[in-house]
């Protein structure tokens, strides 16, 4: 190993993460599952569905007439209400959620970023009057927010399927996805914007800002050359944790319907079809175990990397 | 003087949350009388719109709502005819207060020692294990914990009853549903917290002065090293009180978060109005008495 007065602090940040075992594992555990929800639609190709074992190459969408079947030999998971084979509903199910959670959390972070580097770079009363704004926004309840946007955009969705520009049913579930990531995204920028807004802070009057600030560079210049780059590493530790959250959330939408819209389905709303079978004659316990189980691995992994990406960054838990 | 002033800031920021939530409703399209189950007539829809107001501009709407707060009246429910808001609140509330008392206390009580337990062991696998359990209620949600309680306790087992409210008996479940989660942020916090105050000074000098190690972690660490637990404890428990639609959908418990979701879905504007006022004056009042709590515990605070 190189000596350690030579690494910069990214790297050196980068040698703890991988000092600590429980974070690598999740990292590599991480990797796996989001390799096989990628690779998972191509098991079902019929030039290779040959060569692989039958429980793993069905359509998420196939009906059948094996209703409510227990996990077995051909279904591993079981099968739903619809007789649709679950194990590949949970990995279509799970692609879609990591899509939302990531999308979801790109969109807090362009809002949540923006907000508080100028608000901390411009200081005095821009900053008070915006973080007042922020204050505000905290205390109130985040799921009438949530609903209030989704429901909304779908309003104005609807008007826009009829009438002689009618859009095609194709770009109106990709609208109605993009403005479940604008909303979930919209709900959730407030905590990143007050770390950032934090971080700027302090920075604002580094030596090196004033150097730069001497030789003629523009306010944006040095926000974006600057002031951000040395951000970085906070906002990448609370956007691991702010993906999980916002995969919770979409779980806890699609619970009420207004998430992802059936034959789609998310990790939620393969939970909630699964909570609506419960019944006192029949227990179709599989249909939220799988799932569930699903839901907790990834945000287990997430938070297991999250942490263990911000022990290593934050140069307090440099203990030895 | 410093909460004195907190507390005069409490009405024009409560002010400013009622007059956000009564305008982020109206922007939704549509109104409370489209999901009708017949749709009115034109002539029907003037006259409810006419006799709620709606027909009326929005800064006068949003006054005469004002002024009935003022006198106690949070207007009738848009969606629920002939109850009006507080009386709904009212109805509900005791549910939702005490489900979310209760899960408050389960949190609490398990979360802190769990916590507490996990640090004292540092680098153990006892504090493996109870790290672990403690991220693992966080990522199993209430929507899939309370249906697999159901399943298992209540619909095999016997041991609970499926559903509604009433008895303790009944309370167990919607209590674990709701307060699992904050069993285990609770718990991480209060992990942080001890971790950082065992390396702080003033455990070094009592460690010096030879006091026992009990004395050292209960007496003097753990005074300081709840603090981020009770920071943490406000919003928690404006969460907690105000219900949590999961557990009352599931466990069909007459609470005010089932309301808190349908009448945003409905655009009833009173109803989500007045409920949003009354989590923010809940979140921001409990937030005051926190930082009074906090001011208590922490001499540095005191004297800062």
């Amino acid at each position: 190993m190189r000596d350690r007065e030579h690494l910069t602090p990214n790297q050196r940040a980068w040698l703890r993460f991988r000092r600590n075992r429980g974070a690598t594992l999740a990292l590599a555990l991480l990797a796996l599952l989001i390799a096989l929800i990628l690779l998972w639609p191509i098991f079902s190709s019929p030039a290779l569905a040959r060569f692989l074992p039958q429980a793993i190459t069905y359509n998420p969408d196939a009906i059948s007439d094996t209703q409510f079947a227990a996990p077995d030999r051909a279904h591993w998971f079981g099968t739903d209400v619809h007789g649709r084979d679950l194990l590949s509903r949970v990995f279509y199910g799970a692609r879609i959620s990591l899509l939302v959670g990531t999308v979801g959390a790109a969109v807090s972070l362009i809002i949540g970023v923006l907000w508080g580097a100028i608000a901390g770079y411009c200081g005095g009363r821009w900053d008070s009057v915006m973080m007042r704004f922020v204050d505000v926004l905290y205390s109130m309840p985040t799921v009438v927010f949530v609903i209030v946007l989704v429901t909304a955009l779908n309003a104005v969705l609807g008007k826009l399927q009829i009438g002689p520009h009618a859009l095609s049913a194709d770009s109106v579930r990709m609208w109605q996805f993009i403005g479940l990531f604008a909303g979930l995204g919209a709900v959730s920028w407030l905590t990143m914007a007050r770390i950032v807004r934090g971080q700027v802070l302090s920075l604002r009057h580094a030596a090196f800002i004033d150097a730069s600030r001497v030789l003629g560079a523009s306010h944006t210049r040095i926000v974006l050359r600057h002031i951000l780059p040395n951000v970085w590493g906070v906002v990448i530790v609370y956007l691991t944790l702010t993906i999980p959250a916002i995969v919770l959330y979409e779980s806890f939408l699609s619970y009420l319907g207004l998430g992802i819209q059936p034959p789609q389905a998310s990790l939620g709303s393969l939970i909630a079809s699964g909570a609506e079978q419960i019944n006192p004659v029949r227990i179709y316990w599989w249909l939220i175990v799988f799932p569930g189980a699903a839901l907790a691995l990834t945000l287990l992994a997430l938070n297991f990397v999250g942490d263990g990406l911000r022990d290593a960054w934050d140069p307090r838990s440099e203990r030895g | 003087m410093y909460f004195l002033r907190r507390i005069l800031f409490l009405a024009p920021l409560l002010l400013l949350i009622s007059f956000l939530a009564f305008g982020l409703v109206h922007l939704m399209p549509g109104g409370p009388f489209d999901r009708e189950r017949i749709p009115a007539s034109p002539e029907i829809e003037r006259h409810l719109l006419a006799k709620y107001h709606l027909d009326e501009p929005f800064l006068k709407q949003y006054l005469r709502y004002l002024g009935g707060i003022l006198h106690g009246d949070f207007g009738p429910s848009m969606k629920y005819r002939n109850h009006s808001v507080t009386e709904i609140i009212a109805e509900g509330l005791p549910v939702s207060l005490s489900l979310g008392a209760l899960a408050f206390c389960f949190a609490m009580g398990t979360g802190i020692p769990l916590g507490f337990f996990t640090s004292v062991h540092k680098g153990e696998w006892e504090d493996y294990a109870g790290s672990f359990a403690a991220l693992l209620v966080i990522c199993v949600p209430g929507l899939v914990i309370g249906p697999i309680l159901v399943m298992f306790f209540a619909v095999q087992l016997h041991w609970f009853p499926v559903a509604l409210w009433g008895s303790p008996w009944r309370a167990i479940l919607p209590t674990l549903t709701l307060g699992l989660y904050f069993t285990g942020r609770v718990a991480r916090l209060m992990h942080e917290g001890m971790l950082s105050t065992l390396h702080s000074e003033f455990i070094t000098t009592a460690r010096a002065k030879g006091l026992s190690e009990s004395a050292i972690l209960i007496k003097h660490a753990l005074r300081i090293a709840i603090l981020p637990v009770l920071s943490f404890s406000g919003p928690m428990l404006a969460d907690l009180l105000t219900g949590s639609f999961i557990v009352e959908n599931l466990f069909q418990l007459p609470g005010i978060g089932v309301f808190m979701v349908n009448s945003s879905l409905n655009a009833d504007y009173t109803m989500v109005s007045g409920l949003v006022l009354l989590y923010a004056a809940l979140l921001l009042g409990l937030n005051l008495l926190v930082d009074f709590a906090h001011s208590i515990l922490d001499p540095r605070v005191r004297h800062a």
